[in-house]
């Protein structure tokens, strides 16, 4: 695509949903009520770690305005010698997260549920229910979990052939790390530790579940993916796909989180008991308690360089906290961390250790920014022993073309240079930084870098023209980001007619071929990809209708801005015929014109990021304070500029509070103790600066657009970022997050 | 939801009759950012609510011939900043308690409910406990009134007897060469709660200071006077040794926990960093500088 003679693509259009969204219209999860709805709640375990011996529901069932309840026996049960897996979920862990099953395995963690008249009778019904628990010592750090006299979580996990809470081993290799160790002039090699932390979304979970008669069930929820809410909810509740329909609300949030569920399956049981619709809404507590955090870890990273700077060896070491269940995001660190170098020599080891606390979901590049947080502080160190310019020492070890990968891949066309050479030509990175600005005020600047895989996929779409010569498009991926607001300008660009004649909607699962998850950084890029060979086929079905009005070959008729005209004088000569004349012919001429196409999408090449920031630090108070922050990233072509700046921005801000302030505290009772946005210190908006995106516009060859993920990699490098401007106003180093005050002031006093 | 009875009674001696003859089932509401959130936590469930609201006592600002200032104690931090006078005479406690919440939340949350709350990190109350307010108290045996540092029990308790209500603040009149100041430590810049708060109210004569006092929030279990901070500034230019001798009081009287807002070490440091820095305002505006 030539921006230039682009009228749509890369223009900041008005986005589909936002007239709904500033005035409170649009239909979140919690917005969508049925007559005779019931209200469903759910009774959590008050021990980190018991055995459940027993449930009586008895007087909870007797109670007047109660219609059902709901426990483990209800949900489908998979055995724990057979994994069976639903993308990256395996639903043993599934079912038993859902609902407890052997073990209460968090506080927290759900153990029955009931649906009553109203909150109030479910809440107090949820009371009556008694739960006989065999309590167990628990544990909660990753250090603890991993010594060998730990409470062990499950039975059937085995490390070494011993009993366990590391439930899996990751290893990725290239070369030989010792050989390639022995080559370097200098080694370093440093541990550090990330806290959990939570996606933070606004919109807590919620469903609304109608349960009919004849067996056909509805549920209308937000989520990343209708038809994920389908596939588990049918394999956790027995019911075929074929008798559910996932309606996908409007979604407030989710940011990796919500892939999985939590609340719908449980919804369907107590509206199939109750024979009544059922609604049910999490609590912030609820959210903060019993819904994923995404690890926290603890790794070693060792790299050593020849004196000009090459790395030759690199080693790490991730262990992640996977809460009662395992499924860490292994491959996030032990993948990412090391990628966007060329290295020959690499081992990078991850650890699934699970301890007692609520099971990790997905988040924003799950697992890659706790391993760039350690590979990015320790290059830090190495330029700072090296004197080197701490960009060079990036750009002298960038990953090639062709250049094979420690996760297995080889890579394509690499960008990473590019966003590296974007930040050090920038008048942020050459600005001079006044370094001690008043009394008890030190200023640091740091860089750091970043990469994530970018994933491709299942998508569908149907692009039909009505009768009145307009257009709709429908996907199937629930738009967190603003990708109706890109498929619009991208339709719009192709059948060249304007903006505001594309209506964009996401479909149900019955209204549309399946779609895989909104993660991964894929949907711009997958959703662009189908949407774009479906409107072609529009394109080629209205070529054919002209040729058929024309009486001339479908070969001599061209499509050029909203009209079929003759391909040349040969042709013929007639008037263009435009969007709207065709479609008002079109039933006469052969039926009504739309297509659709699905496809397994491929070619969604890794995302590299390089980011700049400057902090400010009060001696005194230990407080750290994000002065400007400039983060250059490669996104192929930038669809709807604004959305893409949003990405950017967005995830430096989750990564500027994981870095800072965010993290989960728990008590000696192993119960959370920050379960709200007050003690859950996420950044306020007065707490970031302005976030200057770089938007490098490298086409992707493999893209009818050029198009490439963005979403994720703007979170993986702030960690380290913001780490090295901390050590550069300080002249200290920081080998645990968060960064919060009195963490700060402990090492600036312990000069 | 059980049902809840909603008075509004237009003079505080039927708000007092109703209080008391709802005989500790009822709970008055004043701006409802504390209330409301509790009831729907689940932690409250009065079985009356006696808004206070519609009582010309309790919402009035009013400024006395000598210089005082009566506060009501359902006036809202909003129509408090909107006051004339208020803030250019107290700009410590006003400062404080805009400090409270959001903006919305500042339309409706006032300086009674901050502290009747018992909260020892509310910010209000460090800067009242340093401007020297005296709070007045309408129970079924009539009047009284109190400093406002004595007002505070423990976490989320007050010494109000049963049917007492919280009326309003006096603070007093102002000499010449006065001015105040309030600082709180919070990991965020704004929609946070205090780590630890301190107010600073001094009057300067030929740059020397004549008097002061110092009100330290969330290091104990109460909001603290720390009058051994204040005999440290009185009679001093505000010379780094006073300074310093004023930030030692101020973290000698900390009593602090470690918990999820802050460490015992942390708390004590900040106390004092800001004494200093809540003085160097006060200062300022003493003398006509700020």
């Amino acid at each position: 695509m030539n921006a230039i003679d682009n009228k749509w693509i890369g223009k900041r259009t008005i986005r589909p949903d936002g007239a709904d969204k500033v005035t409170g219209r649009a239909g979140y999860s919690a917005d969508h009520s049925m007559p005779g709805m019931i209200w469903g709640r759910v009774l959590r375990s008050p021990h980190p770690h018991a055995v459940i011996r027993g449930i009586d529901t008895s007087k909870a069932e007797a109670l007047p305005g109660v219609k059902a309840v709901v426990t483990a026996k209800d949900i489908v049960d998979f055995p724990l010698d057979k994994s069976v897996m639903l993308g990256i979920q395996d639903m043993r862990w599934m079912c038993r997260n859902i609902m407890a099953r052997e073990k209460a395995l968090f506080h927290g963690h759900p153990v029955a549920a009931v649906a009553a008249i109203s909150e109030e009778v479910a809440e107090a019904a949820c009371k009556l229910i008694e739960v006989d628990y065999e309590v167990l010592p628990h544990v909660i750090e990753i250090e603890d979990a991993i010594k060998p006299d730990a409470p062990i979580l499950h039975d059937f996990v085995r490390h070494e052939g011993k009993p366990s809470n590391i439930a899996t081993t990751m290893v990725n290799k290239l070369g030989d790390v010792d050989a390639g160790f022995a080559q370097a002039d200098l080694i370093i090699e440093r541990s550090f530790k990330t806290r959990p932390v939570h996606q933070g979304y606004i919109e807590p979970h919620a469903c609304t579940v109608s349960h009919a008669a004849d067996g056909k069930v509805t549920i209308w929820s937000s989520s990343q993916g209708q038809f994920m809410v389908r596939a588990m909810t049918s394999l956790l509740t027995g019911i075929p796909q074929s008798n559910i329909r996932a309606i996908p609300a409007e979604i407030g949030g989710g940011f990796g989180a919500k892939t999985i569920i939590y609340l719908e399956p449980v919804a369907v049981m107590l509206a199939k008991k109750s024979g009544r619709p059922v609604k049910m809404v999490m609590s912030r507590d609820e959210v903060f308690r019993a819904t994923g955090p995404t690890s926290g870890s603890m790794s070693t990273v060792k790299i050593g360089v020849k004196k000009d700077g090459s790395i030759v060896a690199a080693q790490g070491t991730f262990y992640l906290q996977a809460g009662g269940l395992p499924g860490s995001p292994l491959r996030g660190p032990v993948g990412c961390s090391f990628s966007p170098y060329n290295i020959e020599n690499v081992l990078s080891v991850g650890y699934d250790v699970v301890s007692n606390r609520s099971k990790v979901a997905a988040y924003r590049a799950p697992g890659a920014p706790l391993g760039a947080y350690a590979t990015e502080c320790v290059l830090d160190e190495i330029a700072e022993k090296l004197g080197m310019d701490k960009l060079e020492l990036r750009l002298k070890n960038t990953a090639k073309p062709g250049g094979k990968t420690v996760y297995g891949a080889t890579f394509g066309q690499i960008t990473f240079k590019e966003t590296v050479e974007a930040i050090k030509n920038h008048p942020h990175y050459t600005a001079p930084l006044d370094k001690n600005p008043s009394k008890g005020v030190v200023r640091g600047r740091g860089v750091a870098s970043g990469f994530w895989f970018n994933a491709g996929g299942e998508s569908s779409a149907q692009v039909n023209l009505t009768e009145d010569g307009n257009v709709t498009v429908t996907t199937g991926h629930p738009d967190v980001g603003g990708s109706r607001a890109s498929i619009a300008n991208v339709t719009a660009e192709l059948l060249g007619i304007d903006h505001s004649r594309i209506s964009v909607l996401i479909g149900d699962t019955s209204s549309i071929g399946f779609s895989n998850l909104t993660g991964g950084s894929r949907v711009t890029f997958a959703s662009a990809m189908v949407v774009t060979q479906s409107t072609e086929k529009v394109i080629g079905q209205l070529k054919e209708r002209a040729a058929k009005i024309w009486k001339i070959d479908p070969e001599a008729v061209i499509w050029d801005n909203g009209e079929a005209r003759p391909a040349g004088p040969n042709a013929g000569q007639f008037p263009p015929l435009t969007l709207k004349e065709l479609a008002a012919k079109a039933n006469e001429m052969g039926g009504p014109i739309g297509a659709g196409v699905q496809l397994n999408t491929t070619g969604a090449d890794p995302g590299f990021a390089t980011h700049c920031v400057d902090v400010e630090v009060d001696v005194d108070l230990g407080i750290v304070r994000v002065l400007r922050y400039t983060a250059a990233q490669d996104v192929g072509r930038a669809l709807h500029p604004s959305y893409v700046e949003g990405q950017i921005q967005g995830g430096v801000v989750q990564g500027i509070g994981w870095a800072l302030s965010e993290e989960y505290l728990y008590n000696a009772k192993g119960q959370l103790d920050n379960a709200s946005f007050l003690d859950y210190r996420m950044p306020v908006c007065s707490d970031v600066p302005m976030i200057e995106p770089i938007m490098l516009e490298i086409p992707n060859p493999k893209h009818p657009q050029g198009v490439r993920g963005v979403g994720e990699a703007p979170i993986v490098p702030p960690l380290a970022a913001i780490a090295n401007a901390i050590h550069d106003a300080l002249g200290k180093r920081f080998y645990s997050l968060p960064m919060s005050p009195p963490k700060v002031l402990e090492v600036i006093d312990a000069r | 939801m059980t049902d809840i009875r909603y008075l509004a009674p237009p003079t505080l001696d039927e708000a007092v009759s109703a209080f008391a003859a709802a005989q500790g089932a009822a709970r008055i509401l004043a701006g409802g950012t504390d209330l409301l959130v509790q009831m729907r936590n689940g932690m409250a469930r009065p079985g009356t609510i006696i808004d206070i609201k519609k009582i010309p006592e309790m919402t009035s600002v009013t400024e006395s011939a000598d210089g005082g200032f009566w506060v009501g104690a359902a006036v809202s931090g909003a129509a408090l900043a909107e006051h004339p006078r208020f803030g250019k005479v107290w700009p410590g406690v006003l400062e404080a308690i805009n400090l409270i919440g959001s903006t919305q939340v500042q339309g409706r949350a006032s300086p009674g409910g901050n502290l009747c709350h018992g909260s020892p990190a509310a910010d209000s109350v460090p800067a009242m406990v340093a401007a020297g307010a005296v709070v007045t108290i309408a129970g079924p045996n009539g009047r009284r009134t109190m400093p406002v540092e004595a007002f505070p029990a423990g976490p989320g308790r007050t010494n109000l007897a049963a049917g007492e209500i919280l009326v309003g603040f006096t603070l007093p009149a102002r000499p010449a060469g006065s001015g105040d100041a309030y600082l709180r430590m919070i990991p965020r810049t704004e929609m946070d709660i205090a780590v630890v708060g301190v107010g600073v109210s001094l009057t300067m004569a030929g740059g020397v200071v004549a008097a002061a006092r110092v009100g330290l929030g969330a290091a104990a279990p109460t909001v603290l006077l720390v009058p051994d901070a204040a005999r440290a500034l009185v009679g001093s230019k505000l010379d780094d040794a006073a300074l310093n001798a004023a930030a030692a009081a101020c973290s000698a009287a900390c009593k602090p926990i470690d918990d999820k807002r802050g460490t015992i070490v942390y708390r004590t440091k900040v106390a004092a960093v800001l004494l200093k820095r809540a003085a160097a305002i006060a200062a300022d505006r003493a003398q006509g500088k700020a």
